[in-house]
């Protein structure tokens, strides 16, 4: 296999990696006002995910880094076409980081209703924008010769990027509300349990719809792919899961969805990286993007030794993690959790 | 103001903010890590009192360094569209590696040590703290061998059909001598900065008496730590004063107003004029020999001129001017060495009061040096200018200029919005990180006994 394509796989498994692990976090910053009115649930909830979101956001800087590394040229439009597309991607996780540090420091309720705010609202905008990018890359957007976008900001709004990202913005309530069934108790647990059961049909329809068209965007009709095929099955299973109240298995149901529906948009974008709207000559492909052969053949090297390694690590810290947060630990405790 | 000079303002901007919160994490991160250690070592309550007081104060710090990290991450595709096309073959390789290497350890054992107090047994989790100083100084390699090819490009080869630099060599990436140098400067500045901050904390403390012999515990630990590694960050920035003179001589000369050759040369302590239209300053205090000794290492070394190098870049690269802006030189270098001359003497005079043992007792010592806290971060920044603003008009020297680097596809409006955007949201984390800091760094350490609750297990 080329190495070019060796990173293209990488590179989409990266953004899956994003979206399957930041995936519940966004759900929880969406979720965390809704499912608890007060205060050692609200902890509860972000309690959940405090020691993990950090190493998550991770996986979409290694996969900006690898774009760079890697497909230069694809960074380079993508990032400069998506420009405010980008700041408000920024902004977003700008908000949710500094969020989860701030909220507890200060005892008013003004203070953290502040920040509960910021969390929700950055939720929202980064995986929404992401989506919309993640869309026009395939939808196509306007790009010259000098393979530079050539567009405006409303070019990159087409009706497939904005589904794109309200499918991916539902996929992460889904996957935020199965993952607090998971990990708290209590009436949080409970509210957690009802939302899912919601949410689980609305986000089913919208991948139901999103897949084929993802297919026919990409000119390649409306049959789905074996990919999609295993979406498909995949949030039909979740959903069902998810109102038979088997928790850990919806939980299984909806990380595998997530990640079928990243990764059907990479392989029908395969070939490309970024389809021209202007004219097929100057979409940004793998081979007309690539970084030359010992630049690949030196982070593959890296790539091998460290993702393992990574890999490891980051499952034993959710390994450590991996138990019930139940709001009764904060009931009465004012000091911050944990330090 | 074109796109060009609002993406260099943006860019600018961005960094030095991100630079405010970096060596805070990476300084501060090695000395919690101290203090741990030491309370592993020793059993003594107290350091487990100042490692959780100093932890809170690296954690509100972190949250920052890490968001504006981000902004860093994406910014050189957003603005700088051709730099990533024409270089990123080269310069994406030491980023990749970064977050391989560097984000994911820092961040997944920031999450470990944090929430890992009563999980994780105390050895392991005394690990976990090293792990996350490691992390911070595994970033700033990486990123350091990236600008320092920037600065110096090497182990590459231009590709006759495309024209761009390709990785040829990643060794002489690591092995660049501007990188060996640059980055044990950026660290032993970390270290600086870490331990001033600490120093500051503490002398606000004893100031106050409260704990007073926790912190002077840590004012002990920040003393010894800061005085050796400034004189050591001294000398090594006046050897990064002689690799530039090899590589970049229109930075050295710039940072002097040179604009003649001279051999030997002297110093200027101040000097008024000195720019474009001003080849002779007014130098008020000189040193002989000193410029020719910063710049060569010899007592009679020969510096080139501004002139002179202008004229052979000219005869290389085209017409053309090639000269940075003189004064942020001249003065970047000089806020850089005379406040580090500053921040020794406060180091002394506290180690010599520590030696006396009336450290605890000195009220205008302590005054000083809450007040010193400030004086890293104006080293720090002026010292990036230096660096950065020296290298103009090239984005990598050498091999592409700045005006050529910047995204075609963006508008003037574009920029200016989210220079806009990002100027308030920074601005306002400013003030909150401001004011936690001080809240925090006011606080009486948690009792040595205080159980603090944890989200605990339930099954
Ligand atoms: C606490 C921080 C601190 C202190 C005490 C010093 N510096 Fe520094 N200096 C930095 C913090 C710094 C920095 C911010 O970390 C820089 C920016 C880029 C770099 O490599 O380190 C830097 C860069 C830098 C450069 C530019 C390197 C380049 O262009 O590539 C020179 C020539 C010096 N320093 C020289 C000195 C001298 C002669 C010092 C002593 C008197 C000194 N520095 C103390
Ligand atoms: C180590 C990684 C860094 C890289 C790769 C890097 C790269 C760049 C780039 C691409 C530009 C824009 C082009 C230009 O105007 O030259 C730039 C400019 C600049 N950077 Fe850096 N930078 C780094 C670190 C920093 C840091 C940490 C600071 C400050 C604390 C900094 C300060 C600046 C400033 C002030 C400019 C504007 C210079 C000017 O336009 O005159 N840089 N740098």
């Amino acid at each position: 296999m080329a190495l070019a394509t060796f990173w293209y796989i990488l590179t989409a498994v990266l953004w899956t990696g994003f979206f399957v692990l930041e995936g519940f976090d966004l759900g929880v910053g969406l979720l965390h006002t809704v499912v608890a009115r007060d205060e050692p649930g609200r902890r509860a909830a972000i309690g959940t995910i405090g020691p993990l979101w950090d190493g998550n956001e991770v996986w979409l800087i290694v996969a900006a880094a690898a774009m760079f590394a890697a497909f230069p040229g694809w960074y380079a439009t993508l990032f400069s076409g998506y420009y405010l597309v980008l700041v408000l991607v920024l902004v977003g996780l700008i908000l949710r980081g500094v969020s989860f540090e701030f909220r507890d420091k200060v005892e008013r309720s003004g203070w953290r209703r502040t920040w509960e705010t910021t969390l929700t609202v950055g939720s929202l905008l980064v995986p929404f924008f992401l989506g919309v990018m993640l869309g026009g890359m395939l939808h196509g957007i306007p790009i010259g010769q000098d393979q530079e976008f050539s567009g405006t900001f409303a070019d990159l709004f087409s009706g497939y990027a904005v589904f794109t990202g309200v499918t991916l913005v539902l996929l992460c309530l889904l996957h935020g509300a199965v993952f607090l069934t998971l990990r708290t108790t209590g009436t949080v647990r409970g509210r957690a349990r009802l939302l899912a059961r919601r949410i689980a049909p609305v986000t089913a329809l919208a991948v139901l719809a999103f897949l084929p068209w993802t297919h026919s965007t990409a000119g390649k009709g409306v049959l789905p792919s074996i990919m999609q095929l295993i979406a498909v099955l995949l949030v039909l299973a979740a959903a069902w899961l998810v109102t038979a109240g088997h928790e850990g298995w919806a939980f299984t149901a909806t990380t595998l969805t997530i990640a079928t529906c990243v990764l059907s948009v990479f392989v029908d974008l395969y070939p490309h990286l970024i389809v021209s709207s202007t004219n097929q000559a100057y979409d940004i492909t793998v081979s007309n993007a690539a970084s030359g052969n010992y630049a690949l053949k030196v982070i593959s090297v890296v790539a091998i030794v460290l993702l393992p390694v990574v890999l490891a690590y980051q499952g034993w810290s959710y390994h450590v993690f991996w138990r019930r947060v139940s709001p009764e630990t904060y009931d009465g405790g004012a000091a911050q959790p944990a330090k | 103001m074109s796109q060009l000079d609002l993406a260099r303002l943006q860019f600018a901007m961005t960094s030095i903010y991100h630079f405010l919160f970096v060596p805070v994490t990476i300084g501060l991160g090695f000395l919690t890590a101290l203090l741990q250690t030491a309370w592993h070592r020793t059993g003594l309550a107290d350091y487990l009192r100042l490692t959780k007081f100093f932890g809170t104060l690296l954690l509100i710090n972190v949250a920052v360094g890490v968001v504006t990290g981000l902004v860093q991450e994406f910014q050189f595709g957003m603005d700088w569209s051709v730099y990533s096309r024409t270089v990123g073959d080269v310069f994406g390789a030491p980023l990749a590696m970064e977050g391989l290497a560097a984000f994911f350890l820092e961040s997944t054992f920031l999450g470990l040590w944090v929430f890992g107090w009563d999980r994780l047994p105390k050895r392991v989790h005394l690990a976990t703290i090293w792990a996350v100083a490691l992390g911070g100084a595994l970033s700033a390699a990486f990123i350091m061998a990236a600008n320092s090819w920037m600065q110096h490009p090497v182990g590459y080869t231009v590709n006759p059909t495309t024209g761009r630099p390709q990785l040829n060599d990643v060794w002489k990436l690591f092995t660049n001598p501007v990188f060996l140098r640059g980055y044990l400067h950026v660290l032993l500045a970390s270290v600086v900065t870490g331990a001033v901050v600490m120093l500051a904390v503490s002398a606000w403390q004893l100031r106050k008496g409260r704990a007073p012999l926790v912190f002077h515990a840590s004012a002990r630990l920040s003393l010894v730590v800061l005085v050796p590694t400034i004189l050591v960050a001294m000398l090594v920035g006046s050897e990064l004063g002689v690799t530039e003179g090899k590589y970049q001589p229109m930075k050295i000369a710039g940072a002097e107003a040179q604009w003649t050759t001279c051999q030997p040369c002297s110093f200027s302590l101040i000097q008024v004029g000195g720019g474009k239209n001003d080849e002779t300053p007014t130098k008020i205090v000189e040193i002989p020999h000193l410029l020719s000794l910063l710049a060569t290492n010899h007592w009679n070394g020969k510096v080139l001129g501004l002139n002179t190098v202008q004229s052979q870049y000219e005869a290389q690269f085209g017409p053309g001017s090639y000269v940075p802006n003189i004064f942020i030189q001249y003065w970047a270098m000089r806020v850089m060495a005379y406040l580090a001359v500053v921040v020794l003497l406060v180091g002394l005079w506290g180690l010599w009061l520590l030696l006396r043992r009336r450290l605890s007792g000195a009220k205008v010592f302590q005054r000083v040096a809450t007040w010193a806290v400030v004086l890293p971060f104006l080293m720090n920044t002026a010292g990036w200018l230096l660096t950065e603003s020296g290298r103009q008009p090239w984005i990598v020297q050498g091999l592409q200029l700045t005006r050529n680097a910047v995204s075609p596809s963006i508008s003037t409006t574009t920029v200016a919005i989210s220079i806009l955007v990002f100027f308030v949201l920074y601005a306002a984390l400013a003030v909150v990180e401001i004011v936690l800091m001080a809240r925090f760094a006011r606080r009486e350490p948690a009792a040595p006994t205080s159980e603090l609750p944890q989200p605990a297990p339930v099954y």
